[in-house]
């Protein structure tokens, strides 16, 4: 049980996918400008990402190492047309929205990533874990950056407002050029925390 | 819609990677020098108009007439890996020199998600062949352009104080944001 708990952990933080790994990048800006889209995509990517690593560790003795990869990407796309076409039926806004970013986590590099390193050679209930872990890690990247987006850019979270009425929004950290700062600076808080935590680890040593 | 307006509209205004935030990993990841930077960026090209070329008649004559647009995703990131293979097989027996050059970011290109967003753009931009290719054109001209310019930034970087708190990444997504200020500047350039 401590193991899998782990496996869930190490997505949040430390390997983090996106703060620590650097990849799966551009729909954690793209859709940032609102916490309603932040969820939205997280959940959709972590949707994709526990069914593919799932499929793929229940298969991974039938997949031959060769073609591997095509086999990948064709499990990964078909979760991926699963989401898009039920964003599109239930929550057509939302969808639209986000626009091209649905269709485009079958090359979100976190699930391939993930998929080739871990799915492939573990048991189905550890990449389950895994699959989770890595999409609370993205989800909270993604809804953080947006709410920090969204109080500076519209005064709002979610559609509610939160600042006063006298708050004049910045409308620069709703358009791209925000994107990047606050991104910028969500890594920089990622790397603080890392350190906090190995700080921790080592006086326990020493203690 | 001219193909003027295309061409300059995905080149700046919607710049593929500082608007639309496509393309990241390798945005970060291959700009440390100018050289690697230029080459990435014209094998981008490459692939991008060949995978329009090739995507836009498989979707208007093979899924539409047999009504499985559905199929899309899959169809589309088949054929862009398979044509990835393919364009590597052939430069490597026919033209070695071009391949030494560009053979190594073939790869990478497969997962490049700009490749990805063009073709679909096309689609729901109801695009015929010519703007199709005119806007991959320029969709890569500009993947081409953001990376040279980060590419320049970073080697200036490397000589300067950085903040503690922003040194290594942060330090390239500030620039990266300060870069897309001054792109901000086109917006009114097109109606």
């Amino acid at each position: 049980m401590k193991r899998l708990l782990n496996i869930l952990l190490k997505g949040i933080i430390t390997e983090n996918p996106l703060l620590m790994l650097m990849i799966g990048l551009c729909s954690a800006l793209a859709v940032t400008s609102s916490v309603a889209n932040g969820i939205g995509m997280g959940l959709a990517m972590t949707f994709v990402n526990v069914f593919a690593e799932l499929v793929i560790s229940l298969f991974r003795k039938a997949i031959p190492n060769d073609a591997r990869i095509p086999i990948f990407i064709i499990v990964i796309a078909a979760f991926t047309t699963i989401v898009d076409l039920v964003m599109k039926a239930y929550f057509p806004e939302l969808s639209k929205a986000m626009g091209v970013f649905i269709p485009l986590i079958v090359v979100n590099c976190i699930i391939m990533g993930r998929v080739e390193a871990f799915a492939y050679k573990q048991p189905p209930i550890d990449a389950i874990f895994d699959g989770i872990g890595m999409g609370i890690g993205y989800t909270w990247v993604l809804v953080g950056i947006a709410a920090v987006r969204e109080l500076l850019g519209a005064g709002t979270i979610a559609g509610i407002q939160i600042m006063p009425e006298a708050f004049q929004p910045i409308l620069f950290f709703t358009l791209p050029p925000g994107g990047f700062i606050v991104f910028a600076l969500f890594i920089s808080l990622n790397i603080w925390l890392n350190k906090v935590q190995n700080n921790r680890a080592a006086a326990k040593e020493a203690a | 819609m001219n193909l003027g307006t295309i061409f300059l509209a995905s080149l700046l205004v919607e710049n593929v990677v500082l608007m639309r935030f496509l393309a990241l990993c390798s945005y970060v990841g291959m700009t440390s020098d100018v050289g690697q930077s230029v080459g990435m960026g014209f094998a981008v090209t490459f692939v991008t108009v060949l995978a329009t070329a090739a995507t836009w008649p498989i979707y208007h004559f093979i899924l539409v007439p047999l009504g499985i647009e559905f199929l899309q995703i899959l169809v589309f990131i088949l054929v862009i890996a398979s044509l990835v293979q393919l364009v590597e097989f052939y430069l490597k027996k026919n033209v070695p020199g071009l391949y030494a050059a560009m053979g190594i970011y073939l790869p990478l290109i497969t997962t490049n998600c700009a490749i990805l967003a063009v073709t679909f753009d096309n689609i729901t931009k109801n695009y015929n062949l010519i703007q199709s290719i005119v806007y991959a054109v320029g969709v890569s001209a500009g993947y081409l352009l953001a990376m040279v310019l980060l590419a320049g930034v970073r080697d200036r970087i490397k000589t300067s104080p950085i903040p503690k708190f922003l040194q290594g990444t942060p330090i390239l997504f500030v620039a990266t944001g300060l870069i897309t200020v001054a792109f901000m500047g086109f917006a009114g350039m097109i109606k």
